[in-house]
């Protein structure tokens, strides 16, 4: 099934009204703009967006530039799911119910230093949309290893790559009892946009996890972001999903055409990994994503 | 936890000292201390409050609209207080959060102010130095929330008693600083709190002493919700997310517009400085009750000048008191305001004294009392200027008693320059 009309859809049913301009100093082929640019499509203009320090800092612009068309609260790495909380609670208590807030962190601001206050908003069922944009390292600083980096990744920090194995926290939302979790990435826009849209009306904590490819710290050409995910997916190393309180269901199933080691092999964040290092790291991540999945009935 | 009891070692207890050995921490007041119904003056309601009660009650006057809740031994009757308050329906409306650190409640209370609300938080010792990152970024940003912290010293080792080191630490955030010495104060600096925060659009932190103002019964005159409600308009929304007009808060700035900003918020604390007297004035026509930057007693003849911050007045006025029976010209001062620094009101009270004993509950190590650096440099040039000692009142807990008070006053005049109490008195446990 070709993603890209998945459901009978085509990119002329993407909203056209923007709330991202052009322009922004994102770097080329970077993935967590146009997943914003998306986003905000499905989100419509009620929205006001909360992001700590993030490459996403820079993307919305310096100040006097502003790339967004919605309001944005800049806050110090840890606060963003407190803010947004904060801000929520503001709105609804001067009777605007309806705006929804949208934190929107990188992983480091997720996995890591806004951990605590991430598991706070959701334990809290607070009624906020938090967004991870993960590509899987503190990219904004050059990038260095956090607990969403992979297996084996080389990092700034991990020279000989990362010994560890990335940090399931999927599964650690919906434990806290999220009201919707989800995982997108920017390559099947259609089922991007139909997860905000789902998430926009939804009410409690809502969680979506976006696989972010970024040229310049995974190592691969900058006109090939799409296609990293697009691999990440049909390999079977990131996997489309969605929680709604009774198990995971998988809204596009992997085409398995592409090798787990074939996404990594063309990173060269991997290319210190022999040829049994990369088919372990890919048994691990397939695995992994397996047991999500198993017990789906979508 | 179980309630071990506590000892306290005291020489002599001055009845407005705050030194009513009345710590009962760990208690909720709101069990055992219905609101105590005290005779009623001209326009004001008398109670018996514990400190953190009435700073709890003037939060409730000045109408929050989002409040984020987290304990912290001494300040967690206020938090309660304000809960049960929520809870009752008496403040409303309200939207009290209780969050998992003080870091989320910081970061809470910034993202309400900045979509428009006028918020409240509380905290003490570890708990605001948790919060140390984001006090910078709500200064910075220039948003009028207001925070209670009942001094606690910071560990370790592990400590629950009072010091300033807490408050005093954060001194350099662009948090304008409102001391207490008793109950009525710490109500009384709520509303004014407000009216600087929201006036100037500046962050500021009423501080009450752990324990001896937090945990200690007094007789309070409560404002009436008109008297506040006319003293206080509802918040302007100066800086605020809106949907009409969508603009980014805190993106990153150039250089110049980063200095310009600095430069506003120095320039801002000066006007709060000048501004101070005339909002005291309009609270003091509400309720009868005066406040000055810096407060001070027994000054017209005074030529020993004791000076502190919070309840150690109290006691340093008794002991004023004391000391002038046995001829000692003794004067007391607080400078309550302590950001801004009023140090030109500070400079006249100052000037021609012979020695200002400057009485310290923080400490910078491998510098001094941090209070001792600031008397000194509103002194610096001005001639026919006090010498100034040092003396380490108290730390952790270590209670500056009359009688240490009267001996570190004699040691003064005998011309140290620095003083540590040589037996330290305080509790034990």
């Amino acid at each position: 099934m070709d993603p890209s009309t998945r459901g009978g859809q085509k990119m002329m049913d993407v909203p056209r009204d923007e709330h991202f301009q052009p322009g922004h100093p994102a770097c080329p082929g970077c993935g967590a703009a146009p997943s914003m640019r998306l986003a905000l499509k499905a989100l419509g203009p009620r929205t006001m967006v909360v992001i700590p320090a993030s490459c996403w800092s820079i993307i919305a612009g310096a100040h006097p530039f502003f790339s967004l068309g919605v309001p944005l609260l800049h806050t110090p790495f840890l606060s963003a799911a407190a803010a947004a909380s904060g801000l929520k609670a503001a709105l609804e208590i001067q009777g605007d119910p309806e705006t929804l807030v949208m934190a929107w962190a990188g992983d480091g601001g997720t996995f890591d230093i806004g951990f605590q206050g991430l598991s706070g908003v959701a334990e809290r069922r607070t009624d906020i949309l938090y967004v991870c944009y993960d590509n899987e390292a503190y990219m904004n600083t050059g990038g260095q290893r956090s607990s969403a980096t992979p297996l084996g990744t080389q990092t700034g920090t991990t020279p000989g790559g990362k010994p560890e194995e990335k940090k399931d926290l999927l599964n650690i939302m919906a434990a806290h009892g999220a009201a919707y979790v989800a995982t997108a990435t920017l390559a099947y826009p259609h089922d991007l946009l139909a997860k905000f849209k789902k998430a926009r009306e939804t009410r409690g904590f809502r969680f979506i996890h976006l696989l972010s490819p970024c040229p310049t710290g995974w190592g691969f050409p900058e006109d090939k972001t799409v296609t990293m995910a697009r691999m990440a997916v049909e390999s079977g190393a990131y996997r489309l999903m969605e929680w709604e309180g009774g198990g995971w269901r998988t809204t596009h199933r992997p085409s398995f055409q592409v090798k787990v080691e074939e996404y990594l092999g063309a990173q060269r964040r991997f290319s210190h990994l022999g040829p049994m290092e990369l088919r372990e790291i890919a048994h691990r991540i397939a695995s992994h994503w397996e047991e999500i999945s198993r017990g789906d009935k979508g | 936890m179980r309630r071990a009891p506590i000892t306290i070692q005291q020489e002599g207890i001055p009845e407005e000292a705050g030194l009513v050995p009345c710590i009962l921490w760990g208690f909720s007041p709101s069990l055992i201390l219905p609101w105590f119904p005290g005779y009623p003056s001209s326009m004001d309601e008398r109670r018996l409050l514990l400190g953190s009660e009435a700073l709890a009650l003037g939060v409730k006057l000045c109408r929050p609209q989002v409040i984020a809740a987290y304990p912290i031994t001494p300040q967690t009757h206020i938090v309660e207080c304000l809960a049960q308050m929520v809870e009752e329906g008496s403040l409303s409306p309200c939207r009290l959060v209780t969050v998992e650190s003080e870091l989320s409640s910081i970061s809470l209370v910034m993202g309400a102010s900045a979509g428009g609300a006028r918020v409240f938080t509380a905290t003490a010792s570890q708990g605001l130095a948790l919060m140390h990152e984001i006090l910078h970024w709500v200064a910075g940003m220039r948003f009028p929330v207001v925070l209670a912290n009942a001094n606690r010293a910071l560990g370790g080792p592990w400590i629950l008693y009072m010091d300033q080191t807490d408050s005093l630490s954060q001194r350099d955030t662009g948090w304008i600083q409102l001391y207490c010495a008793s109950a009525q104060e710490a109500l009384d600096m709520v509303p004014m709190a407000y009216r600087l925060a929201e006036a100037h659009v500046l962050p500021v932190m009423v501080v009450i002493d752990g324990f001896w103002v937090s945990h200690t019964m007094e007789p309070v005159d409560v404002p009436s919700q008109e008297a506040i409600d006319s003293f206080l308009p509802p918040r302007k929304d100066e800086v605020k997310l809106d949907l009409e007009n969508p603009q980014a808060l805190g993106a990153p700035s150039p250089s110049d517009t980063f200095y310009r900003i600095k430069q506003e918020i120095q320039e801002e604390m000066e006007r709060v400085l000048e501004a101070f007297p005339g909002y005291a004035g309009e609270y003091r026509e509400l309720t009868g009750r005066n406040y000055c930057a810096v407060e001070h007693w027994y000054m017209d003849d005074a030529r020993v000048v004791m000076v502190g911050l919070g309840g150690i007045t109290g006691t340093a006025r008794f002991t004023a008191r004391r000391l002038r029976e046995k001829g000692i010209k003794a004067g007391v001062v607080f400078p309550r305001v302590l950001r801004p620094f009023p140090a030109g009101e500070l400079r006249e009270v100052l000037q021609g004294r012979e020695v200002v004993l400057v009485m310290n509950r923080a400490l910078s190590p491998g510098m001094g009392g941090q209070l001792t650096q600031e008397v000194k440099a509103a002194l610096y040039g001005l001639p026919r200027a006090p010498r100034v000692v040092e003396w380490m009142a108290g730390l952790g807990g270590v209670d500056p008693v009359p009688l240490a008070m009267e001996k570190a006053v004699a040691r003064a005049l005998e011309g140290e320059e620095v003083i540590w109490t040589l037996q330290p008195v305080g509790a034990r446990r």
